[in-house]
């Protein structure tokens, strides 16, 4: 999981919340198939068939604010999202992509927004904490996790973590 | 180095002389909830844990667990029944005996249980499946909301990962005129600060006005900590906290407070004196301003409910404005828990809202998080004592809500518009 690459969903809009990510309704469905379904409808009624495997997406800051709903990363995930880029994440999204496993959160410059398009292929590094944007041929670090991330997300998730 | 109130808990739970913030600290938890959204999810990944060879038959301590209906009761489709269904044999399973059924005795939002019900107690460490779990904070335990995976591996360990947040002190001063609620300082608070000006961080609310709050105002500014993004909202106990408590429990406990020379990583002081009542505007809690500056904008329903503003008080500021009066648009009123909804009938309030053409349903979370009961159609405008208001919160995704205090809410419901409520007081 150290280097992943993927195809850039640009979404340069602040405070995505939760109720975005996945609306109210939709609290009650457990089945993480059915949840995808459902990813981000309250911004893009077609997200979920424009997601391939593997893809990743590019917000503004404060992307997933709101509710504790683990909906929301089961949901991101289950239609192929693996990594958010985005220059802040809300506290109990960033625990629930990380400890559950599902996405990696990572955080980035908020003046990359602008050197990275919708459909870019990027090469996510965490070896050397950088992403290259291989439509651009251009490099960016990115935030390093910090140390119990890190173990975390190489673990592969809170179950798998020993202290 | 002093330590704040959050840091000295962390560094009990985590068996620490000191911590700081960023320390990362394996905390052990001393209470847990989970409702019939935040159940269901935690029993899906104890069963992804069981195809992994993970089997749990028992749980780390059943007697620190409670659980909540809130959320789609009473049972809004065959999906939700079935969830309830599914939480009860779990909490049968699992041997919880704390489990507040909708329909059999108390039952009610579970922020508003956590206080209600005197669960959890002033120096505690209390993880919920819920982003609210901020509100216990209020009582002087550090309280913090947490996904399925995080609470499901808390019920099978004990004990979770934090990283120490920094402390932000709010102090709030003055003599607080009688049309201010708590409600209306916190939304000046998020307008100041947005929704991410607490972001991983605890949000320490302070100062004279706070001191003479009573514990359910108190509630309001600690609940709504979770809207700046906070990690938890926090107050240190006082003799309000434990005569509150007193009536509640007779569990024993120790209070903390912080040192006099901790270290708060910002300050910020208001002045409750010269503030005006505060609305948050559609599409998010920050988006505030004073109600005056709107005044007269139409609204189609009021909603005064949910876990922030559906507390006795709540009922009792909005009872305050609707008596004697017949309301011009739709509106609900839904006590936050069952005996908040028996108080009111016995101090006659329920009968207000009746004869003002209120209806009073049962304790659910319902149309707050969009889930039923009330939701809003497409274009639809709501003004409601509850604490989000991003597209599609309470409805439909084209659909308009307002944030207010149960006093500026009860105003728009006789007037069919948005008004100050010093006009109806």
């Amino acid at each position: 999981m150290n280097r992943l690459k993927g195809k850039i969903h640009k979404y340069n809009r602040d405070n995505i919340d939760t109720d975005v990510i996945i609306p109210g309704p939709y609290l009650k469905i457990h089945d993480h198939k059915e949840l995808g379904k459902h990813a981000m409808e309250g911004l893009d009624p077609n997200f979920s068939e424009k997601i391939c495997e593997g893809d990743f997406l590019l917000t503004g800051k404060n992307f997933g604010c709101g509710s504790s709903r683990e909906h929301a990363p089961i949901a991101l995930h289950q239609v192929g999202i693996r990594a958010i880029l985005s220059p802040s994440f809300a506290r109990i999204f960033y625990r629930n992509a990380v400890d559950g496993g599902y996405l990696l959160p990572i955080e980035i410059d908020p003046a990359l927004i602008e050197k990275i398009s919708d459909k870019d292929e990027i090469e996510i590094d965490l070896n050397t904490n950088t992403i290259i944007n291989i439509t651009s041929s251009e490099k960016f670090n990115i935030k390093p996790f910090p140390e119990i991330i890190s173990k975390i997300v190489k673990a592969g998730g809170l179950l798998y973590f020993k202290e | 180095m002093g330590m704040t109130i959050t840091e000295k808990i962390l560094a009990r739970a985590s068996d620490k002389k000191s911590v700081q913030p960023d320390d990362v600290v394996i905390a052990t938890i001393d209470k847990v909830m989970v409702h019939d959204v935040s159940g269901p999810g935690v029993i899906k990944v104890f069963s992804e844990w069981e195809k992994k060879g993970i089997i749990l038959d028992h749980i780390w301590d059943p007697d620190r667990v409670w659980i909540s209906e809130d959320h789609f009761v009473p049972a809004s489709d065959r999906i939700s029944a079935n969830n309830i269904t599914l939480l009860t044999n779990w909490t049968k399973k699992y041997n919880i005996k704390k489990h507040f059924k909708y329909g059999l005795g108390q039952y009610g939002i579970c922020h508003t249980l956590s206080h209600e019900e005197g669960l959890v107690l002033p120096g505690e460490l209390y993880v919920g499946g819920d982003s609210h779990t901020n509100t216990t904070g209020a009582m002087g335990s550090l309280a913090v909301g947490l996904g399925h995976t995080d609470i499901a591996y808390v019920l099978m360990n004990g004990k979770i990962w934090f990283k120490v947040p920094e402390t932000i002190l709010f102090k709030i001063n003055g003599d607080k005129p009688e049309y201010i609620m708590a409600k209306d300082i916190i939304l000046k608070i998020i307008g100041d600060i947005g929704t991410d000006g607490a972001n991983y961080k605890a949000m320490q609310f302070t100062g004279e006005a706070v001191d003479k709050m009573s514990m359910e105002e108190r509630l309001t500014l600690t609940n709504m900590s979770t809207e700046a993004g906070a990690k938890n909202g926090i107050i240190e106990p006082d003799e309000i906290t434990f005569d509150y408590l007193r009536t509640r429990t007779d569990k024993e406990f120790l209070p903390v407070k912080g040192d006099f020379d901790a270290i708060y990583s910002d300050t910020f002081t208001y002045d409750t004196e010269n503030l005006e009542p505060v609305i948050a505007k559609p599409f998010s809690p920050e988006n505030t301003c004073a109600v005056g500056d709107i005044e007269g904008r139409a609204i189609d329903k009021a909603y005064i409910g949910s876990c922030t503003g559906a507390k006795l008080e709540d009922l009792r500021m909005a009872a305050k404005i609707l008596k004697g009066k017949h309301v011009k648009i739709r509106t609900e009123v839904l006590p936050a828990a069952q005996s908040i909804y028996l108080k009111a009938i016995k101090e006659g309030l329920v009968t207000i809202f009746l004869e003002a053409g209120v209806v009073v349903g049962p304790p659910t979370c319902g149309a707050c998080c969009g889930a039923h009961m009330g939701v809003l159609a497409k274009d639809e405008i709501c003004i409601s004592t509850t604490n989000r208001n991003f597209p599609g919160r309470m409805g439909h995704v084209e659909s308009q809500t307002y944030l207010a205090s149960p006093l500026v809410v009860a105003a728009a419901a006789v007037n069919g518009k948005i008004t100050d409520p010093r006009n109806e007081m």
